[in-house]
């Protein structure tokens, strides 16, 4: 109750600062997300490696750096190198679950998640590791917001990307294909698109999108091996509770994700933090089980 | 004959596992070598401490050994140490504690890295009634069960940064404050080791009726904590104290930066292990860190000389060393205690070494050596070092100081 009314009475500038903190990492939250809302929507696989790719996405920009590559030079090594992987993945576990039951690919995935944990442990030790991305830190209100410039050239990027993803699967033959393929694989295997390649391309792309976001999350916040699971998370939070194929939704859950955990952590305190991105998901789906009732009740 | 051939080759080799059975691979002194024996991570999460560790132990044996070692009824005996790697899994190094006292008959044994994996130790030599000593487990927990055969000589986890709180306090009464005035900013993770930290900063706090304003806990996969951060600059602490790792003080040491925040007053456990000063620069300035030990304090013995001078033996025998951590430190001290111990019991008797160890009061490279009933370390207090222009500079008990205290912090661009 103290921390409310500190944020009512005691400095109101805060809520700014929470807001701010919020919009900016819930960008980053999006793109994870509508990576996931990508492979599940085309491919129905519940990707549960989703934060694994993201923390891959981090090393490898970290990796770098150990050689003075900076972040941003990082970045588009990350995505190639982890749409490679993805594709690799693709060939050696995915294909084999898809269209199996959901329990085949939520412990293939998962399984391909423990993997990918330890070979970080092994690869780079469990030590807590962070990118420096040189930028400066600005500050306003007599020192009572700070902002710092990464955060906003992530938020940036993540933009970019995000209209980029966009234009791809409006524009390109690819990803007409790969929206084809979402609606009717069979129908668009009958038209004669290559489902396995887009398939593929579509795991491959969501691990591509995933190591970008990690890119951007090693810049701001900290990454380690075993952190991977918390991005999983919020990235179901996202998707279900924006649906599959509606990347605004995408986008709105994620800010809004990244603002409830902002309050949510300054109220219930930090630990809690992770908490609050799983009541929202409890919400979600309690929502949504009461909007299913009502379309169930309007067909009778 | 086919047949025959596969059953013999089966008798064989089930006889050769019964001799491998029936003969102990180690018996307790063999010879003129004493084993001692020590389940510890060389992989997983623990692994780099453990590695640490285990080269700590390892250089204290050379020492030993190179010193005439140990002597025990007029007869000299070499140390020596059988590893078992427990992939940082406490459950793991339950199964080889077991191993280690029932099939190699070790009777004398070494701690493992971690509390937890400590904590998962003890009740095993307990069990058997074989000593250990332990110089990596730290939580106040394994000394409150009345172990009898559990001996650390490191200072428990509840002392990390509660010298921190005594430091504040006397700053204040020497600007004529009252430090009750003082208002404390906490933030710890809900884990074992840092809500030991956690109690004694309270207790310390309470001591001076200081007002603790934040009181948040961190999780254990810890990658945010700017909203602890943004109540902190709210609230205008006079000190702040966060303990969470490695994870917890590269977190916080980012947001501080990133935050911009000017509490006068900075302390954090894993400072170095988290590599702070070189990840966020001037922005750690005046930073107070808590360590066991550090090369620059005055302790000394006969076996390594000074506390500087294990620091340059240990980086010269151990490539890649920038810095000594004090994981390897005081490995290197409970195998000293050993020594003593044997010495002092003249035997290899358990009980008798076992009694021996309990007396032990001595002073080492790493500090003063006295247990508790419990078996906690009472002689030697925890250090506090502070960063001073990307040092660290040893600042508290003020009788090994080098430095003082830079007070408030001086935050650099």
């Amino acid at each position: 109750m103290d921390n409310i009314s500190l944020l009512v009475q005691t400095a109101p500038v805060l809520n700014f600062q929470l807001l701010l903190d919020g919009l900016l990492i819930g960008a980053i939250f999006a793109l994870a997300g509508y990576g996931l809302a990508l492979v599940w929507g085309v491919m129905n696989v519940k990707n549960l490696a989703q934060g694994d790719f993201v923390m891959m996405g981090g090393y490898i920009a970290w990796f770098m750096t150990s050689f003075g590559i900076h972040p941003f030079v990082g970045l588009p090594i990350a995505i190639v190198l982890m749409f490679g992987f993805g594709w690799a993945m693709y060939l050696l576990i995915i294909r084999h679950v898809i269209g199996r039951d959901l329990f085949t690919s939520l412990l293939a995935t998962f399984g391909l998640a423990l993997v990918i944990q330890q070979l970080l442990n092994l690869a780079f030790g469990p030590e807590v590791q962070v990118v420096e991305s040189g930028f400066k830190i600005r500050s306003a209100l007599d020192g009572m917001l700070t902002v710092a410039d990464i955060k906003l050239v992530a938020l940036l990027l993540a933009a970019v990307l995000a209209i980029m993803i966009v234009l791809f699967m409006k524009r390109s033959r690819m990803g007409q294909a790969i929206r084809a393929t979402a609606q009717d694989p069979r129908a668009a295997r009958v038209m004669g698109i290559d489902t396995e390649n887009v398939y593929a391309f579509t795991y491959a792309l969501n691990a591509a999108i995933c190591g970008a976001a990690g890119v951007l999350i090693s810049m701001i916040w900290v990454i380690q091996p075993f952190f991977g699971i918390s991005y999983s998370i919020r990235a179901f939070v996202i998707v279900t509770a924006a649906g599959l194929g509606n990347l605004p939704g995408v986008i709105l859950a994620g800010l809004g994700l990244g603002v409830v955990e902002q309050y949510g952590g300054f109220i219930l305190g930090a630990e809690l933090q992770q908490f609050t991105v799983l009541a929202m998901l409890l919400l979600v789906l309690i929502w949504r089980q009461l909007e299913q009732k009502r379309h169930r009740q309007a067909l009778q | 004959m086919k047949h025959h051939l596969r059953y013999s080759y089966l008798f064989a080799s089930a006889a050769v596992a019964v001799i491998m059975a029936s003969t102990p691979v180690d018996a307790r002194v063999d010879g003129d070598t004493i084993t001692l024996g020590s389940a510890i991570s060389f992989s997983g999460k623990y692994s780099t401490n453990g590695v640490h560790a285990s080269n700590g132990y390892n250089l204290a044996v050379k020492m030993i050994n190179a010193a005439g070692g140990v002597m025990v009824g007029g007869k000299s005996y070499k140390l020596k140490i059988k590893y078992y790697d427990d992939e940082s899994t406490p459950l793991r190094t339950a199964q080889l504690g077991e191993r280690l006292i029932k099939q190699d008959k070790i009777q004398f044994l070494l701690g493992p890295y971690s509390s937890a994996t400590t904590k998962a130790m003890a009740p095993i030599t307990e069990k058997y009634n074989i000593p250990m000593v332990e110089a990596e487990g730290a939580a106040r927990s394994l000394f409150t069960q009345g172990y009898k055969n559990l001996f650390a000589v490191l200072s428990t986890s509840e002392q990390y940064l509660a010298p921190v709180i005594d430091v504040a306090a006397a700053i204040a009464k020497k600007a004529g404050k009252d430090p009750s005035k003082i208002k404390v900013a906490m933030a710890f993770e809900n884990d074992p080791f840092s809500l030991d930290v956690r109690a004694g900063v309270v207790t310390a706090a309470k001591k001076y009726g200081m007002n603790i304003v934040i009181d948040d806990k961190l999780p254990r996969d810890l990658s945010d904590m700017s909203s602890t951060l943004t109540k902190v600059r709210a609230l205008k602490p006079d000190v702040l104290v966060v303990s969470g790792h490695s994870k917890g003080a590269a977190t916080a040491a980012r947001q501080i930066k990133e935050l911009k925040i000017n509490v006068p007053m900075i302390a954090m456990t894993h400072c170095e292990a988290a590599k702070v000063i070189k990840k966020f620069g001037a922005s750690t300035n005046g930073f107070l860190c808590p360590t066991q030990w550090g090369e620059t304090l005055s302790y000394k013995d006969k076996l390594f000389g000074s506390a500087a001078e294990y620091d340059k033996l240990f980086k010269s025998t151990y490539d890649g060393y920038k810095n000594v951590p004090y994981q390897a430190a005081q490995a290197s001290a409970a195998v000293m205690v050993w020594k003593a111990a044997f010495e002092k019991a003249n035997s290899f008797n358990v009980d008798k070494v076992r009694a021996a160890l309990a007396s032990t009061d001595m002073k080492t490279f790493y500090g003063a050596i006295k247990f508790s009933k419990a078996g906690n370390n009472i002689a030697k207090p925890m250090v506090l070092r502070q960063i001073q222009n990307g040092n660290l500079k040893i600042v508290a008990p003020l009788k090994w100081a080098s430095d003082s205290v830079q007070h408030p912090r001086m935050v650099g661009k």
